[in-house]
């Protein structure tokens, strides 16, 4: 990537927008809602808060990240791409046939430390990481990305229970609250509230941001951990389908794919033609 | 079995600093010794196997050597997504390890018993799937997972079948023990239950009839070149499991062998068919009603070879 941005984490985040809604159009994929959703949050991750390299992609040094909720990966190839750790011409055999972008994300692509894409599986997997890393000694971090509904599953709060009662203070749990699931609104198929309060009583170090703001995410986890010996999360408040007017906000766009008219019209919200 | 699994950690673990015990809070008093000088390669995750197999993934991609340790259905079962997506599809270095294979809990009741497992485990690629027959074959079994790389699954029974190996024998993964030799039939058991196959051939021996007896403690790989060998030498095959007949060893056997152009003349599987072992009674009674004690056993063949005989007039 370049540098530039590295700095600039709203041109990162507009590219890993406007490339997903490429390659889901393209290959017809679903959830480009779920990757607008978490745009900014890849944006800010991989602009800086993420200590990784893309000349190095399994250094044992680098920060850990694993995107538990799989189906956002064309959010997270596209970011990685931009950052050099593949080539962006790549980007666009996403969901084609032969291709390694499979729609959940895949560790077959440099940067990807884990694939997931049934969703309860990261955090668990994240915090395996994070008690290595403890018993190592080592001072990189872990990084899970979560979605809301992957909040229902049972295994989410087992691995939450596990890393707060060995202090995982290495691991960060970043939930992309955008109140919308799989074919219904959170709050009508299981409500989540109080949301933080169930992360606190888990025995976590939580903080609430506005998951879009940029300032405000790298703010907050630029100091993690959020208290000593405690396993940080971050809800992230966020809109489905950040940045297209008609897709946000909406239970359709977790799945429909983005062609002809629809494709055109959102394209031009994004890159500010409308 | 269990005990020789642990002797083996135990005997192990200090040459290997990256081997981790993960427990879901079984196995009462059995650890003591191997926490009490491994504190750092010991770990109780508590009554939470989905999370146990992921944190193993998660550990095993950070380099350990990881086993997960349960018993029943509570290791493979209850977490098989975890094993599947991230133990197995990215070939971590994880051994999944089962307490109680087959009817050991006995009477405890059919949600402790596995029946199911060696079926389930054995269709998930870069799955090995070890599952010995008596004390030794344990032993080896565990030492060598302790060094092999990537996923496998380890089934240990309760019982307590007396070594069966020869003096100087070499344990070999993937290779079939014929653990007694004979030329009228075969008797292919995995598991504990193999005691039952030595003796049910002790029982036709004094009938005349001479069972080949075969010990499969790797259902995956299988050893189909000494299956065929058998079915070639012997004619008549009868596999014998703690488990369903569908897909287990019986169901491995099968597959091997036509797909090998070695049907045998004959070939019965004993194990549960499409049936749960709900009747309440040990490992032993419940043998007997499931047709799996030495003398049903020793029946199924005896029979098998009297209507497989063209009577002569």
């Amino acid at each position: 990537m370049n540098a530039e941005l590295l700095n600039d984490t709203q041109a990162l985040a507009l590219r890993i927008r406007t490339h997903a809604l490429r390659m889901t159009s393209i290959g017809g994929g679903a959830h480009i809602g779920a990757i607008f959703s978490c745009a900014d949050i890849l944006a800010v991750l991989y602009g800086g808060i993420l200590r990784v390299d893309p000349t190095a992609p399994k250094s044992p040094t680098r920060d850990r990240f694993v995107l538990s909720k799989g189906h956002a990966g064309g959010g997270l190839y596209a970011a990685l791409a931009e950052r050099g750790f593949f080539p962006v011409e790549q980007l666009l055999t996403h969901y084609q046939d032969g291709s390694d972008l499979s729609g959940h994300v895949s560790h077959k692509l440099p940067g990807v430390d884990v694939s997931t894409g049934s969703l309860g599986h990261g955090l668990s997997i994240a915090a395996g990481m994070a008690y290595s890393g403890k018993l190592k000694s080592a001072s990189h971090r872990v990084f899970c990305l979560l979605s809301d509904g992957e909040c229902d599953e049972g295994s989410t709060w087992e691995a939450a229970l596990f890393a707060a009662h060995h202090g995982l203070s290495n691991v960060v749990a970043i939930v992309d609250y955008n109140r919308i699931q799989g074919i219904a609104p959170v709050s009508q198929v299981i409500e989540l509230e109080p949301f933080a309060d169930k992360w606190t009583a888990f025995g976590w170090a939580v903080r609430e941001v506005d998951g879009h703001d940029h300032e405000a995410l790298r703010t907050a986890l630029g100091a993690v951990p959020f208290a000593p010996g405690r396993p940080s999360c971050l809800i992230a408040h966020t809109t489905k389908g950040k940045g297209v007017s008609f897709m946000e906000n909406t239970v359709l766009w977790h799945y429909r794919i983005p062609r002809g008219a629809e494709f055109d019209a959102a394209l031009a919200e994004l890159e500010g033609r409308s | 079995m269990r005990d020789a699994f642990i002797h083996a950690l135990t005997e192990l673990a200090p040459q290997h600093p990256e081997l981790l015990l993960l427990t879901g809070d079984l196995g009462f008093a059995v650890f003591n010794q191997y926490i009490a000088r491994f504190p750092r390669q010991f770990l109780n995750v508590g009554v939470a196997e989905q999370n146990m197999a992921g944190l193993a993934a998660g550990l095993a991609l950070e380099g350990h050597t990881v086993f997960t340790y349960s018993i029943g259905n509570f290791p493979t079962l209850r977490c098989l997504e975890q094993i599947r997506n991230d133990i197995c599809y990215h070939g971590a270095n994880v051994k999944v390890v089962c307490i109680g294979g087959g009817m050991s809990y006995g009477p405890v009741g059919f949600s402790h018993h596995a029946t199911e497992d060696l079926a389930m485990l054995r269709c998930l690629p870069r799955m090995m799937v070890l599952s010995p027959g008596d004390l030794w074959e344990a032993t080896e079994a565990s030492r060598f997972l302790v060094d092999h790389r990537g996923p496998a699954y380890l089934r240990l029974d309760k019982s307590y079948a007396p070594p069966s190996n020869s003096p100087g024998e070499v344990f070999a993964p993937g290779r079939i023990r014929v653990v007694r030799q004979g030329r009228d039939v075969t008797l292919a058991a995995t598991g504990g239950v193999l005691d039952e196959a030595l003796r049910a051939a002790g029982l036709l021996a004094s009938e005349g009839i001479e069972a080949r007896v075969l010990s499969v403690h790797t259902i995956k790989p299988l050893d189909v070149e000494c299956l065929a060998a058998a079915a070639r030498d012997t004619g008549g095959i009868v596999t014998i499991e703690e488990h369903a007949v569908a897909g287990g060893l019986g169901g491995a056997v099968a597959e091997a062998l036509l797909e090998a152009g070695a049907p045998p003349r004959f070939f019965v599987r004993l194990g549960l068919r499409d049936t749960f072992s709900s009747v309440v009674g040990s490992q032993q009674y419940l043998r007997k009603v499931y047709s799996l004690d030495s003398a049903s056993i020793a029946r199924a063949a005896s029979s098998r070879l009297e209507a497989a005989i063209p009577v002569l007039a």
